[in-house]
């Protein structure tokens, strides 16, 4: 028997805006219960829409930035089904003109690029929330109504649930730098719908066991698991039952049960609603022109993908330190200026990975928002790159750059971290750890297997005697000339 | 009670206060609403408070509004901060808004009175204000006979001299029908001109609140304080808003009439044909050129505006559902039966009706076959206006084509009620404004109503056209009697 | 499109606009809504080849709200006119959280 996995996603993003899709209230997480909603919010009649912009462009923003058409005229659809949180009965969605379409992202698996075809991205406001906790009863909270959300629906071009995985965090790397959305797991600001099932050739037949689609998963692990479950699932449903198939069975949505780590049936396709659809009357077209278009890709970023291979290549980072690095726009933003303002691409990386990030991790916060500005990181790197401070005294000025607004330069040189140029004075420490140390010396002139440790150990001794202040540049160069080494 | 801009310059001297003329309006409602249930409900602390705090400002030397402490009506689905809105529904029997309407803002700054909410069809369906769950309206000219609908209780509160002004609505003719029906003149606005924000919707892409007045120069002054775009409703256009009032100054040169066949054929009241035909050769008369021209889609105007206004309704009235406002049933049951039985018992039957018509429309299967179809005509429909208003200024023709009729009369059957907005619902359809005035009386002396239609946005020569024939004609000028 | 729909279609209707409807309007309605449809089937003698449907009269795109928050209800005039509430939420039965809608 030979199978195939086929997973599409259907993925709800919150758009990163102030206001709500359709008033002026503000979207506003963990607030009082319905303490952010109005007329148009609770649907009370008399109530009328009104787009917002932003939104919008967000929208056309993601749509670029997944290589999409982005449709020259579009329109609002009422979805209706009745439901307590959506209040108006009907959703105001988009139908069969959403604003972008036929678009393409890659992602990237075991070092291997691999594309997802884009099938349509519309705007669609988002529903309250129904609470189930007081027994008898549910609560009815309106404050998320009206939120904006991008849902992004792909082609069933996913075959793992490992493959399902890095795609969403491919796609919510992206959107988050692109600042369409704040992506913020915990409080549902993107949601995975993966439709799955099985392609089984089995004696010469084809069957496909029927696509199940997994609603409202909200973080990468649960789509993990849900996925990962869903295929074992289906395949040993169909091997107990042939006829569990796409054609007898129809699809189905299922449910994630994360304490049982299993998927839960909630209902067929014949049951599917009949929802109606129509333009909504209240809202007219958007119509988006080359011109509009244009000024949007022009503001677009460097996509993630493309600025982690140059931070690779430019600043010689390793495949690790660069993904870290890029992850967060602003940071990676600031390695950008800092190089910029004419700082070494190579060191600012080094210090970036290491001390700036430990920085940033005892603060409990990202190295941009540790608040050192691009030039003074630069002039620090450049002091190093000079030799005039070492790699740890760089490390030791870092963190008086956050309490003195005098230039690195100055504080180095107060501080006594400049390193030791004189090489007279170097010279002298070179003799005494020379004479301190009759058995290394022995060794080197000997050519012994271990030549170069106690080279190591010698230079370690100077340095020791110089409190760390010397240049290791130099140390190294009077030492190899006093030991007869050749250089180079 | 006289012209609302003569009451105004009466506040304005200080020959008259608000106060003093909110107590005529008061004693008047006293004396004829019970028989003519016109209001629904008198706002008497809130209109006494705007009347005096109108009276106070006057007193320290403000400069006054538009409709000076002049007394209005409203139709009861425009949103109103205080008292009730109501629908004429039994399901938002107890509706208090936490907002008021735009235009309720707009008449608020303009230092009119706002004296209470009249009576209409639930949720303005219906053509009689026999759809009201609070019982309905009766005709000042003659009690056995409708007002009109679905405004029918801002006609008739005019129409009686309650008031000199109302605001009614229109969806496909709710303003015009039942002006014609009492005597008035009153105005569907053009799609776009006025804002909806308050107004509960009943078919969005048809709706618009309309000014009732007793003459031309009236209604212009009303629809020149509520008219203009406001940004909470999409659709209301940013277009500059004539000084409709000046306007009606300006001399009229180069009038050219159309007449369409369309609108005098089959099923046409011979007494209503006459009077607007009188009409038609007046206007030829004072120097206007009457031009033939076509709507050849009139036709289909009643089956395409029933569905696209039962569609869209469908979907508008599908927010009432006894969850986060309105009439909850008390029966237990699940969420499904909450909503299915609030819903029964809250509507009436010409509102089911028409839930269910557009629910059919929209339903999966039907929608190709009715709604699209449907708008395609629609753009047709527009079309042939669009041609006729290349060659004439307005289209003239009657407003209904029957006189008032009695109660109980057009009740059975739902389609022949549906078959008289013949022609005023097109004009909804096709978003282009137009207007009922009086142009006589039937043997029996009820009103009759002649209806001009102008291209949209046209407000302004449309008023100066109606205008003229009020300067030639008294027709307008005559008022029912009432019983003391 | 016949004269009467078949009453599995009016109780379908009903269901899906969320009206408890008797058996007796069931009955009317079937019959008022054949009536009236029959009435409209006359548009099909209109021929709308390449005709675009028209939704809206207005030839009016791109109207904005700009993203700047206005203020909202307080929580008690947002829960003014519900027939539940517990003061902070309005109630309904039990609804199950993947309840079908259609």
């Amino acid at each position: 028997m030979q199978y195939k996995s086929l997973i599409g996603m259907e993925i709800h993003v919150q758009l990163l805006t102030r206001t709500k899709l359709f008033c002026g209230c503000e979207v506003q997480f963990g607030t009082e219960p319905n303490t952010r909603v109005c007329p148009v919010c609770v649907g009370l009649p008399g109530s009328l829409p009104a787009i917002n912009l932003h939104a919008v462009e967000l929208a056309i923003r993601a749509g670029l930035a997944l290589q999409c058409t982005i449709a020259g005229f579009t329109k609002w659809d009422r979805k209706s089904y009745y439901y307590p949180d959506l209040p108006k009965n009907y959703q105001i969605s988009q139908y069969d003109l959403p604003i972008a379409s036929q678009g393409i992202l890659e992602y990237e698996l075991h070092g291997e690029r691999r594309p997802v075809r884009i099938r349509r991205a519309h705007l669609e406001e988002d529903a309250g929330k129904n609470l189930h906790d007081s027994p008898g009863m549910t609560q009815v909270d309106l404050n998320r109504t009206g939120t904006p959300l991008l849902e992004i629906v792909t082609e069933p071009d996913l075959h793992s649930a490992e493959e399902a995985f890095a795609f969403a965090n491919e796609l919510h790397r992206l959107l988050v730098y692109l600042g369409v959305t704040e992506g913020v797991m915990k409080k549902a600001q993107m949601r995975f719908e993966p439709n799955v099932n099985v392609i089984i050739t089995h004696e010469g037949v084809e069957y496909a066991t029927p696509i199940c689609e997994v609603k409202n998963l909200n973080s990468f692990k649960a789509l993990r698991s849900a996925v990962d479950f869903e295929l074992q699932r289906q395949l040993a449903e169909w091997q107990r039952d042939h006829d569990y198939t796409l054609a007898s069975c129809g699809k189905e949505n299922r449910g994630w049960d994360d304490d049982r780590q299993e998927t839960v049936y909630q209902r067929g396709k014949e049951e599917a609603h009949d929802y109606r659809y129509f333009p909504d009357p209240d809202l007219i077209p958007i119509v988006v022109d080359d011109a509009w278009q244009e000024c949007v890709r022009k503001a677009l970023p460097e996509m993630p993908l493309a600025r982690r291979n140059r931070f690779m290549q430019d600043y010689g980072l390793g495949l690790k330190e660069a993904t870290l690095l890029i992850e967060d726009r602003p940071t990676a933003d600031l390695l950008d200026a800092a190089v910029k303002a004419g700082g070494p691409g190579n060191i600012l990386a080094k210090h970036f990975i290491s001390f700036w990030q430990q920085h940033a991790n005892s603060r409990e916060c990202t190295i941009a928002q540790l608040g050192v500005t691009a030039p003074r990181l630069a002039e620090l790197a450049n002091l190093q790159q000079l030799g005039r401070i070492s790699s740890s005294a760089a490390a030791t000025l870092s963190e008086a750059l956050f309490s003195s607004d005098q230039s690195p330069a100055e504080i180095a040189r107060q501080r006594g971290l400049e390193q030791v140029q004189d090489r007279g004075a170097i010279e002298r420490l070179v003799d005494d750890a020379l004479a301190d140390n009759p058995q290394a010396v022995e060794l080197i002139r000997l050519r012994d297997k271990k030549w170069e440790k106690s080279l190591g150990f010698l230079q370690g001794q100077v340095m020791q005697k110089s409190k760390g202040s010397a240049s290791p540049i130099l140390v190294r160069e009077i030492l190899m000339q006093k030991l007869d080494l050749n250089q180079g | 009670m006289g012209p609302a801009r003569q009451l105004r310059q009466q506040v304005i001297s200080g020959e008259c206060s608000a106060e003093e003329i909110l107590n005529q309006t008061l004693e008047a409602v006293t004396r004829h609403n019970s028989r003519l249930h016109a209001f629904l409900r008198i706002d008497e602390a809130q209109a006494r408070q705007q009347a005096r705090q109108i009276d106070d400002r006057r007193g320290r030397g403000a400069a006054l509004g538009l409709l000076a402490g002049v007394p209005i009506a409203i139709k009861d689905n425009i949103c109103t901060r205080w008292g009730l809105t109501t629908c004429g529904s039994r399901i938002l029997a107890d509706y208090r808004s936490p907002f008021d309407a735009h235009v309720i803002e707009r008449l608020l700054a303009a230092d009119a009175v706002l004296v209470g909410k009249t009576n209409l069809d639930e949720f303005a369906m219906g053509s009689s204000t026999e759809n009201s769950a609070f019982g309905p309206s009766r005709n000042p000219w003659n009690p056995d006979y409708v007002p009109g609908g679905s405004s029918g209780g801002s006609a008739a509160a005019v129409s009686a001299g309650l008031v000199p002004l109302a605001l009614g609505s229109e969806t496909g003719g709710s303003v015009r029908q039942p002006a014609s029906f009492c005597n008035l003149t009153g105005l569907k606005p053009s799609y776009g001109r006025v804002s909806r924000y308050g107004l509960v919707a009943f078919g969005s892409s048809l709706d618009q609140i309309g000014p009732f007045a007793t003459d031309v120069a009236d209604l212009a002054l009303l629809l020149q304080v509520i008219a203009g775009r406001d940004s909470r409703d999409s659709t209301s256009v940013e277009l500059p808003v004539p000084d409709y009032v000046a306007e009606l100054e300006q001399p009229l040169d180069r009038l050219r009439i159309g007449v369409a066949a369309e609108y005098f054929g089959d099923g046409l009241d011979s007494q209503v044909r006459n009077a607007v035909e009188q009409a038609i050769r007046e206007y030829e008369k004072w120097g206007a050129e009457i031009v033939e021209v076509s709507i050849p889609h009139l036709r289909y105007a009643i089956a395409c505006y029933y569905l696209v206004c039962t569609a869209e309704a469908s979907s508008n009235l599908a927010r009432f559902d006894g969850v986060h406002y309105g009439h909850r049933t008390a029966e237990r049951g699940d969420i499904i039966q909450l909503y299915s039985r609030s819903r029964a018992e809250g509507f009436g039957a010409e509102v089911k009706r028409r839930i269910m018509l557009g629910t059919y429309a929209l339903s999966s299967g039907y929608y190709d076959a009715y709604y699209l179809k449907t708008l395609k005509v629609r753009r047709l429909l527009k079309e042939d206006f669009d041609r006729a208003f290349a060659r004439v200024d307005v289209l003239i023709s009657p407003t209904s084509p029957v006189p008032p009729f009695r109660f109980g009369e057009r009740l059975a059957d739902p389609l022949a009620m549906y078959l008289a907005d013949i022609y005023t619902a097109a004009t909804n359809l096709a978003g282009i404004c137009g207007i009922s005035i009086p142009c006589g009386f039937t043997s029996q002396g009820l009103p009759i109503g002649l209806q001009l239609q102008a291209a949209a946005f046209n407000e302004a020569r449309l008023l100066r056209i109606a205008r003229a024939y009020q300067q030639h004609t008294s027709h307008h000028t005559r008022r029912p009697e009432l019983p003391r | 499109m016949s004269e009467q729909i078949a009453a599995t279609q009016v109780e379908h209707i009903a269901r899906l606009a969320r009206l408890a409807l008797t058996h007796e309007e069931l009955t009317r309605y079937g019959e008022e809504l054949g009536h009236i449809l029959a009435y409209i089937e006359q548009l099909n003698e209109v021929n709308t080849e390449g005709v675009e449907p028209l939704a809206h009269p207005l030839a009016v795109h791109n109207v904005w709200r700009v993203d700047e928050p206005q203020p909202s209800l307080d929580a008690q005039q947002a829960l003014q006119n519900s027939p539940a509430t517990d003061g902070r939420y309005f109630l309904v039965p039990k609804v199950l959280e993947h309840y079908d809608a259609s």
